[in-house]
């Protein structure tokens, strides 16, 4: 044999920059001040890292679940790049926690030593949505487009925040979510004004979703304090923004637009007081990295 | 010969490309078909043993590096799917196919993963027999093929190394993890070996595919050059192949090694391998579920057709 097969790719060996988007982050934020800014409360700050963090990381979780079982090959593509920009945005998000409420906590920590009650994620991004009994993929894309909506706004105002890592995140991430955000909605138009059954099955989709709208925007002692030395964007600012591009990608889609809907009572995704979902959801993540006590990987 | 067979053979023969409009003769467009479906079914396929484990995934950087992978190959499926169009056939046909088990994709798929060792192992070993047989292909005489092989072999070579990082850092860690390692090689040696064919004595299609220049080398060689590559690999990294033949031959200036159970290779391909049923099942239940969805883009987009019709 007179060429060796290996020939053709050794050019490639240095050509890792598709590793360094999403895999590999430690050079992604080089250059950017670690400090904690002067007035802020680091305990807080950490608190904050890991609610944007933590959405961010359950909701690739989640979309991750469809990889293979997507209705289209493209989808396929389309969801785990979504996904994989999410767990790039919490890698970098909940490593900052740790670096700033001084308990050194690494992004692995965070993701696989805390139990579901010191998860700080809003409920929208735990919720089984499918693939499976628990959804279809129209409440996917409903989901998504309400959480891509939501964080895209609060990522365009986080980019002028006091913590430069946050803001470098949400500058990186605004890009990001704007693609996110018109997938899906170009996803709801199709469903919405595709066929009788797609109709049907979004407009159950976009019900069963608006209830988790509200918890969006409520307020958070922990936030509150960080919006008082500009570390911190007050989610409620975001709300008619938010609202006038999720009523609008609904009315084009031949969609009634739910009555606002508050989730009853107990649950706070914020506090920490979730479904029963997110536990399922942990316990299949956690499960290998708990039970190999010593291993590295 | 035809006159158009003898220019379409010269053309080959000479090292350049058959292109889509080209003249080619029904067997090598038939032959295209089927091996390039067959490995655009195979990289479909082969998202399933590794997304098993991409939510359990035993750190975030390492569910990045699979889901990034796993969505790799779906890249690949549609690559490959798209140069069969090219040969006139539609990826909604070849699916059906697939899950009508009409057409094949590879054995490889067939087995189960069990731990997160293996998701290195098919890296390394699964990745690296793929890439063996796939450089070649990046010279093939059909250009769409070629060009896709060129875009997805870039790709290959980053899992492989990927794959050889995890169990490198694997070996680093606990005795139980070097002991998942080692299981995971003992399980996946083999059918790795597999990946290359049936022995050159017992292939049905090598000689013609090498004629028109599809293929560029038989089985037995790539295999050869498959152990050649992996021996050093595996002393760098710490394990043992299961393979009590295997050893350096001076005289060849290449390992002997034992060969397959090829009884087991045709019993896999046939469908008794142990997860064939569980892979079908599942790419067509996707395909299925799905259906309303592909229905509803279709309708929008004729509706979105008519309307910009009459305005
Ligand atoms: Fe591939
Ligand atoms: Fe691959």
């Amino acid at each position: 044999m007179n060429d060796s097969v290996y020939d053709g790719l050794s050019e490639e060996h240095a050509d890792d920059a598709r590793w360094a988007y999403g895999t590999g982050f430690h050079d992604e934020l080089s250059g950017v001040d670690r400090d904690i800014p002067s007035g802020v409360d680091g305990a807080d700050l950490g608190l904050y890292c890991q609610m944007l963090g933590d959405d961010a990381l359950v909701l690739a979780q989640r979309l991750a679940e469809w990889c293979s079982r997507a209705p289209e090959l493209e989808e396929d593509v389309a969801l785990a790049n979504i996904g994989l920009d999410l767990l790039g945005q919490a890698r970098l998000l909940l490593t900052r926690a740790g670096e700033v409420d001084g308990t050194g906590r690494s992004e692995d920590d965070f993701a696989y030593l805390r139990p579901a009650d010191q998860f700080r994620n809003l409920l929208l991004v735990e919720l089984d949505c499918g693939p499976g009994p628990g959804g279809d993929f129209a409440v996917t894309m409903a989901r998504l487009l309400v959480f891509s909506s939501f964080r895209l706004s609060l990522l365009y105002r986080l980019q002028s925040t006091v913590d430069p890592v946050i803001a470098a995140v949400a500058a990186k991430g605004v890009k990001e979510l704007a693609y996110h955000r018109d997938h899906a909605a170009q996803w709801v138009l199709r469903l919405g004004d595709g066929t009788a059954e797609s109709h049907r099955r979004m407009q159950a989709a976009v019900d069963r979703i608006w209830p988790y709208l509200d918890e969006l925007y409520a307020p958070h002692p922990v936030v509150a304090r960080l919006i008082e030395v500009d570390a911190a964007v007050d989610p409620a600012d975001v709300r008619a923004e938010v609202e006038d591009t999720l009523h609008r990608v609904l009315r084009a889609a031949t969609l009634s637009i739910p009555s606002p809907h508050r989730e009853s009572g107990e649950l706070s995704g914020r506090d920490g007081r979730h479904t029963p979902e997110l536990a399922e959801v942990l316990g299949t993540m956690q499960e290998l990295a708990r039970s190999l006590p010593g291993a590295v990987w | 010969m035809s006159e158009q067979e003898a220019r379409f053979l010269a053309t080959v023969q000479a090292e350049q490309r058959i292109e889509p409009r080209d003249w080619m003769p029904d067997g090598y467009r038939a032959t295209l078909i089927r091996q390039i479906a067959q490995h655009a079914h195979s990289e479909i396929i082969g998202m399933q043993p590794e997304g098993e484990w991409i939510a359990k995934a035993p750190s975030l950087r390492r569910k990045a590096i699979l889901l990034a992978k796993v969505q790799d190959e779906a890249g690949h499926g549609l690559y490959l799917y798209a140069a069969t169009e090219t040969l006139g056939v539609d990826r909604a046909e070849l699916t059906e196919k697939l899950i009508s088990g009409r057409q094949k994709y590879s054995s490889i798929f067939n087995y189960p993963t069990l731990s997160y060792a293996d998701v290195g192992v098919i890296g390394w070993l699964v990745d690296g027999a793929a890439i063996c047989n796939q450089v070649p292909l990046c010279r093939t005489s059909y250009g769409p093929y070629a060009r896709a092989m060129v875009r997805v072999c870039k790709e290959e070579s980053f899992h492989q190394r990927q794959g050889y990082e995890l169990l490198m850092t694997m070996m680093r860690g606990t005795q139980a993890q070097r002991d998942m390692v080692q299981d995971a090689v003992n399980r996946w040696w083999w059918p790795s070996l597999m990946m290359f064919g049936p022995p050159d004595s017992a292939s049905s299609n090598t000689e013609q595919s090498m004629v028109w220049r599809i293929k560029r080398h038989t089985n037995d060689e790539l295999r050869q050059k498959y152990v050649d590559m992996s021996v050093p690999q595996a002393k760098a990294l710490g394990v043992t192949f299961p393979d009590p033949e295997l050893r350096w031959n001076d005289e060849r200036g290449q390992h002997d090694f034992g060969q397959p159970d090829w009884d087991d290779f045709w019993r896999v391909v046939k469908g008794g391998g142990p997860c064939n049923e569980q892979r079908i099942a599942h790419r067509k239940a996707a395909h299925e579920d799905g259906a309303w969805v592909r229905e509803a883009a279709q309708a929008y987009a004729e509706k979105r057709n008519r309307q910009a019709g009459a305005a």
